[in-house]
């Protein structure tokens, strides 16, 4: 869960430059939009909501036997206050650790807001729009898609942390071994995020519907009957997410049975230059490992990219699109 | 867990607490670039950026211990700097009784180096600048008043909401709540919820409040002392050690 506050040093510098100059793109558009989205209630309820996602991150819930994890909050934070507000929010959050709190590294701003701020809130929400449409429509739908874009942010994330290492990786690790572990890893910790978003989605539903932003394009009156079905949407959501870890996991069981030792008996011979001046950091030799492998990393690293930037790109989209259409009347759309 | 924030300050009157905000945040803002673009193999540019940080924290008035404990914050974000030189490629070395990658070890320290550097920077800014005067800061080094007033205000209601969700987890636990596993997790996932509506509903009213007080869109900027030369000439000092030593860094190695 650490991983994600990366602290200085972690990729290279151009890497850095280049997330940030991406981050502060998103988020001026994300600072319009939200305006349009709170008009002049934008101060205080962003303040307080970066105050909540803030605290939240401190809320401790259980694992397994004792150990502890706790939300980042990125998706369930798009969902409830709109993706351009909640990127702005968990931004605010992120910046304000590393500025004061050293979670995190300033040098590291670029990449950790862009991993923990914009994909997940942007990338989260997509992700919540697509599965809105597929599930139930009622409470339950709208849970079990908070629960499976939250989870599924999460490993977003973590590929974006992936395709970024391939560019600017700080140690030799090749692509497949940072990847599989990211994703392997934060698929877990998707499993936790995902359940307490559901359940934290749920309890405002029951409570004050008209505050979920995620819903205020739908006919509310349907969307807040209470059901019960929310067990079969579960399991639903729980099959979609098993499946899809099968195929990510599939892809390297078949072709690297082991990745590590493999990796070793390639590079052995081939000792990496000791140079490491800028330039040369862009498609770093490490990032790609043997030549059997460097084909598919790089498949997977564009696929993966191709997915990000398609998820992300239709967050953003619909956010435009939510606050032109809000603009000459705000009749329900469909979406 | 309450009030984290409050315990970030060194309660004393160092030439550093009277520096002004704006200048101190962009020095070390600078300072970790510097850090950061050194290249790993120039091992004394660290030791002089780690000299510069110990005299800083001395100045500022921190204890020996003190500076440890906070320094340690640090170790859950470089755990994974541990595990670099086992599973990275490349020319094999023996250390002890592992044989680990040379060019792993050399990310090892890399990352290690910089994290820490960094941490002890950010623990200066801390330690000596009061909350208000870091949003003060943010605001003069021209980051736009919606995203300054945001964090002022994420500020002002953050105790708040952190000791609301204590009270919660008191009421949890008296209640005999002692979750151990994860699908036990649903009355924290409620709290959350709960929270949320709280807060929101807080945002409203404190928008109305404002609203009755004659707001207009914008906060009103209260004058405060902006920094002067002196300010700037001790606070870019900083950096200045950290960049010159990263250009030679790159000269010589």
């Amino acid at each position: 869960m650490y991983a994600m506050h990366a602290p200085d040093g972690f990729l290279e510098p151009t890497v850095a430059l280049a997330t940030a100059v991406i981050s502060v793109v998103v988020l001026v558009f994300a600072l319009r939009q939200s305006r349009r989205d709170l008009q002049d209630k934008q101060l205080p309820l962003a303040g307080i909501a970066a105050a909540f996602i803030f605290a939240a991150q401190m809320f401790n819930f259980p694992v397994a036997s004792g150990t502890t994890g706790h939300l980042l909050g990125g998706a369930l934070a798009a969902i409830l206050l709109g993706p351009a507000t909640g990127s702005v929010v968990v931004t605010i959050v992120v910046v304000v650790q590393a500025l004061l709190f050293a979670d995190g590294g300033l040098s590291a701003l670029g990449y950790n807001v862009l991993n923990m701020a914009i994909v997940p809130a942007f990338g989260g929400y997509a992700l919540f729009l697509l599965f809105r449409r597929i599930m139930p429509k009622n409470s339950g739908g709208i849970v079990g898609a908070t629960g499976l874009a939250a989870a599924l942010s999460v490993v977003l994330s973590a590929m974006a942390f992936s395709i970024e290492w391939l560019f600017g990786a700080s140690a030799p690790i090749a692509f497949d071994d940072v990847f599989t572990a990211m994703v392997g890893v934060h698929l877990l910790i998707g499993i936790g995020e995902g359940l307490i978003s559901a359940l934290a989605i749920a309890a405002v539903l029951a409570s004050r519907p008209d505050l979920v932003y995620g819903i205020r394009d739908l006919d509310q009156a349907e969307y807040t009957a209470r059901t019960k079905v929310s067990t079969r949407t579960f399991v639903i959501g729980g099959v979609v997410t098993a499946l899809l870890f099968a195929v990510v996991v599939s892809q390297f069981a078949a072709d690297d049975p082991d990745g590590l030792e493999k990796v070793s008996i390639d590079e052995g011979f081939a000792d990496q230059a000791q140079d490491h001046a800028l330039g040369d950091s862009i498609f770093a030799d490490y990032a790609t490992s043997g030549i059997d492998n460097e084909s598919l990393s790089l498949a997977i690293a564009g696929a993966c990219g191709v997915v990000l930037t398609l998820v992300v790109g239709f967050g953003l989209f619909s956010a435009v699109r939510r606050g032109r259409q809000d603009e000459p009347d705000s009749s329900p759309a469909v979406v | 867990m309450a009030g984290a924030h409050r315990h970030l300050l060194v309660h004393a009157h160092s030439p550093i607490h009277a520096l002004a905000p704006e200048a101190k945040i962009a020095a070390t803002f600078l300072f970790v670039v510097g850090v950061a673009v050194t290249p790993r193999e120039a091992v004394w540019a660290f030791a002089v950026d780690g000299l510069v940080i110990l005299v800083l924290l001395a100045v500022a008035g921190y204890g020996l211990r003190q500076a440890l404990a906070r320094l340690a914050a640090v170790l859950p974000f470089i755990t994974f700097a541990f595990l670099v030189p086992f599973v990275s490629s490349g020319e094999r070395v023996d250390v002890l009784w592992f044989s680990v990658s040379r060019d792993g070890l050399w990310a090892a320290w890399n990352i290690i180096v910089k994290a820490v550097l960094g941490t002890g920077a950010s623990l200066v800014l801390a330690g000596t600048t009061p909350i208000p005067e870091v949003v003060r800061g943010l605001g003069r080094l021209r980051v736009p008043a919606v995203v300054v007033s945001i964090v002022s205000f994420m500020f002002r209601y953050l105790d708040l909401i952190v000791d609301e969700m204590g009270r919660m987890r008191t009421a949890m636990v008296s209640r005999a709540h002692d979750p151990r596993w994860l699908w036990q997790a649903k009355p924290i996932a409620s709290a959350a919820g709960a929270m949320f509506v709280r807060s929101y509903e807080r945002g409203e009213r404190v928008h109305a409040a404002m609203l009755a007080r004659g707001f207009s869109g914008t906060m009103p900027e209260l004058e405060h002392r902006r920094a002067g030369a002196r300010d700037w000439t001790w606070c870019l000092l900083v950096p200045v050690v950290s960049i010159s030593a990263a250009v030679a860094g790159f000269a010589l190695t």
